[in-house]
């Protein structure tokens, strides 16, 4: 134990400024959970829209426009700051941020990250471009309306993109700064004999999402600055000649192409869709080997998925431009892309589903989530197929049916592993286990309302309703037919709210009165488990760690328990 | 627990956790400054021929050629600044690195004086699209050299420097990642220089 973890910390430096990665891990939790809540709440005030259009808004009517009415372009705000704040300020910082930081590091028997202060530079650019996206909502140009995805020429001439593109470069900043350290601390600091195929799969997952952040991210950022000098310095980057907008002929100086954006943006953000995958992938990995009480099956495969899912990921975006008329050469390469890249995920998958072929299952809450998201993850994944085909895509895209797709994938999908990496680390975190009870209470009213906002948009979707309407289709006759489902939806999403309620007095009252737990009480073999509950100050573990086993040696025969903890001597 | 392998490699990678931090960090800085040649492509592909040329033949070659010549002197002299240190040589170790901060004080000089000339014949990014480019790539080329000068200055005046003193090896590596870095920012001048300049 060295000198410097005897002397005092001030409350600034120890909860705050902190560079211990655990309190950082927290920080990034903390701040994406209330960032997921309130992303969460602009989707619900958009379901009312949906559901009752042209009604007062309740309770905050005041918001909005006279009378209490949304205005269309506040519904595209909400939209587009819906999209932004999931992503960006929720699920990502939540699965790399706050898991990321505070699993990594402990499943690998590390002491800390390799590099500590950057690790803190990184929750403070997050943080900073958080508070920029927040501070756009009371700009007088108000927030963002161009969708998360930002098309110009639209995007250009949009009030509110401004502060959308600064925010996006801390963002980026903060991704790239938080991924070379994780990559760096996985390579450098695993503990004496963790070899590579000895580390667990969310270890792996963290590693190859690392991966996909570092180098997709940084074209989004070349991309956003050429927008930002699109709009402040009127270039014409993405701006095409002879454009005419609102009945006027904008002054360009020419041969721009809005298309290039597109490239350039889904560059990062079809890689993008992997980082949101992969750690719940790996999170549910962790859950099923322990509560199957078996080894995992499949390891190798497993493994040699993610890492093929990462590399094939860079070569699939312009699947979201069919539409575009980039021509049948560059469609034709990109579906069949598409279309190799749904192997290795269903790999994954069936060696999840293998895997609890004759386990001995315990169903507790982190198992039911980790459970949740198989089906789930399924659904997406295969209603994405459709999707990457260009000949049905032309037809399906921009509909409902879209939206049903990557939802299934995020929302019961990684959103549900990580509930599920929630409960099963919280007793390392806090030294005390959540409430069962509530547990479930949480578990189940979500998983029926999840498929009951996500399952009619398939339906609404073949019907050919478009994603973009403000009053929910009404306008069109061919919506006439599916339009009730609207309802029906936007009362399944306030339930949905409704269901989170155990989890929050769940969260809270366990921290406080939650039954203490030992070191290991899921009886679970991964090395995060052999330090203290939770993990002390500097250093983590109070004995040295070296492994000696394979990441879910459960029930290996003539071992003394039915778990081998890679940290016990043979 | 300290952090290992700050100042002894990993026998397994064989690195230090400053030397890989770096590289990853450079790995990144190619995507970044990828997308914006991607983008050149994109855009002079999409632009009438000959007009790319056109603009670029507003550009003064003669300066960007002595600030070519000062950033490879500066990269020459950020290693030699390295090596002092590892020769323990710490006087010679501040005069590479002043050396080094000087040769980026002349280049961003010179570019500033291209930069007003053009504004001087009224030419903004808002011109062409050339000219667009030609202002985003090597403003951002810009400031990632004030990025490195900020740090080049932090390791020269003495409370930079102060590690020397007590964890030499430690600050040679940090010095050898700046100068990896600074090696970098020079390589992008050269894809940038016959880019912009002489195509």
């Amino acid at each position: 134990m060295s000198s410097d973890s005897h002397h005092q910390e001030g409350f600034l430096r120890k909860y705050i400024f902190s560079i211990d990665h655990k309190i950082i891990g927290l920080q990034y939790g903390v701040t994406s959970l209330l960032f997921l809540l309130f992303g969460f709440s602009l989707m619900i005030i958009m379901r009312w829209q949906l559901a009752y259009p042209e009604t007062v808004v309740p309770i905050i009517g005041f918001l909005f426009g006279e009378a209490g009415v949304m205005l269309p372009e506040q519904y595209n705000s909400l939209g587009a700051m819906h999209g932004t704040i999931m992503i960006f300020l929720g699920v990502v910082p939540l699965a790399v941020g706050a898991f990321g930081n505070y699993v990594v590091p402990l499943q690998i028997g590390a002491p800390d990250m390799a590099f500590p202060k950057l690790n803190a530079a990184s929750y403070w650019s997050y943080f900073v471009g958080g508070v920029i996206m927040l501070a756009s909502f009371f700009m007088p140009e108000g927030a963002a309306r161009s969708g998360w995805t930002s098309y110009p020429p639209l995007s250009v001439f949009e009030s509110g993109q401004t502060m959308w593109l600064i925010g996006m470069v801390f963002l980026i900043t903060s991704s790239l700064l938080g991924s070379m350290n994780i990559i760096t601390t996985i390579i450098q600091l695993r503990a004496p004999g963790l070899t590579w195929m000895r580390l667990p799969i969310f270890v792996w997952a963290q590693f190859v999402t690392s991966f996909l952040l570092v180098l997709a991210f940084p074209p989004l950022e070349a991309a956003a600055v050429l927008q930002l000098m699109d709009r402040i310095a009127s270039t014409s980057f993405f701006m095409p000649s002879g454009l005419v907008y609102a009945g006027e002929p904008v002054d360009v100086s020419g041969y721009g192409s809005p298309l290039l954006w597109q490239h350039l943006f889904w560059f990062l953000a079809h890689p993008e869709v992997y980082v949101l995958i992969l750690p719940a992938m790996g999170i549910v990995g962790e859950i099923l080997a322990n509560n199957t009480r078996k080894p995992i099956w499949g390891y190798k495969s497993i493994v040699y998925s993610i890492i093929f899912l990462g590399f094939c990921s860079f070569i699939v975006w312009a699947h979201h431009m069919f539409l575009t008329g980039m021509g049948q050469v560059m469609s034709t390469f990109f579906q069949t892309t598409t279309m190799i890249i749904s192997i290795p995920s269903v790999i994954i998958l069936t060696a999840y589903f293998m895997s609890l072929w004759g386990g001995s299952i315990r169903f507790n809450t982190p198992m039911l989530f980790a459970l949740a998201f198989l089906p789930m993850f399924g659904i997406g994944g295969l209603t994405g197929l459709p999707l990457g085909l260009a000949a049905s895509d032309i037809y399906l895209h921009d509909t409902y049916y879209v939206i049903g797709h990557f939802h299934y994938v995020v929302a019961p999908g990684t959103l549900f592993a990580l509930f599920a990496g929630i409960y099963y680390w919280f007793p390392k975190i806090t030294g005390r286990k959540m409430n069962e009870s509530l547990g479930k209470l949480h578990f189940w009213p979500s998983f029926i309302f999840m498929n009951g906002i996500f399952m009619p948009m398939f339906i609404q979707g073949l019907a050919g309703v478009s994603r973009r309407l403000y009053d929910g289709g009404q306008m069109y006759a061919h919506a006439s037919g599916v339009l009730e489902w609207n309802t029906f939806m936007s009362i399944s999403a306030f339930c949905l709210g409704a269901a989170q309620i155990p989890f929050i007095i769940n969260f809270f009252m366990s921290i406080l009165v939650g039954e203490k737990v030992d070191k290991n009480p899921w009886e679970s073999t991964t090395v995060e488990w052999s330090a203290p509950s939770p993990p002390i100050g500097h250093g983590n573990f109070d004995t040295e760690v070296v492994v000696h086993h394979e990441a879910y040696e459960y029930n290996v025969p003539g071992a003394k328990n039915d778990f081998t903890p890679q940290t016990e001597e043979p | 627990m300290e952090i290992p392998y700050i100042v002894d490699e990993r026998e397994d990678t064989g690195l230090i956790n400053s030397k890989l931090g770096i590289w990853i960090f450079l790995a990144s800085e190619v995507m970044l400054f990828g997308g914006l040649f991607s983008a050149y492509i994109f855009l002079r592909m999409a632009a009438p021929p000959g007009d790319f040329a056109h603009w670029g033949s507003e550009l003064n070659v003669p300066l960007a050629t002595l600030n070519t010549l000062v950033l490879i002197t500066s990269s020459v002299t950020m290693v030699m600044s390295w090596a002092s240190l590892k020769l323990k040589d710490f006087d010679k170790y501040k005069i590479y690195m002043g050396l080094t901060l000087l040769c980026a004080a002349i280049f961003l000089v010179v570019k500033y004086f291209e930069y007003t000339a053009k504004f001087h014949h009224d030419i903004f990014p808002s011109s062409s699209t050339f000219m667009a480019i030609y202002f985003t790539l090597t403003g951002l080329h810009g400031l990632h050299i004030i990025g490195g000068m900020i740090v080049i200055i932090y390791f020269f005046l003495p409370f930079g420097n102060k590690m020397w003193h007590t964890a030499p090896e430690h600050f040679t590596n940090r010095v050898e990642a700046v100068g990896l870095y600074w090696h970098f920012v020079d390589l992008v001048w050269i894809f940038l220089f016959p880019v912009l300049y002489l195509l």
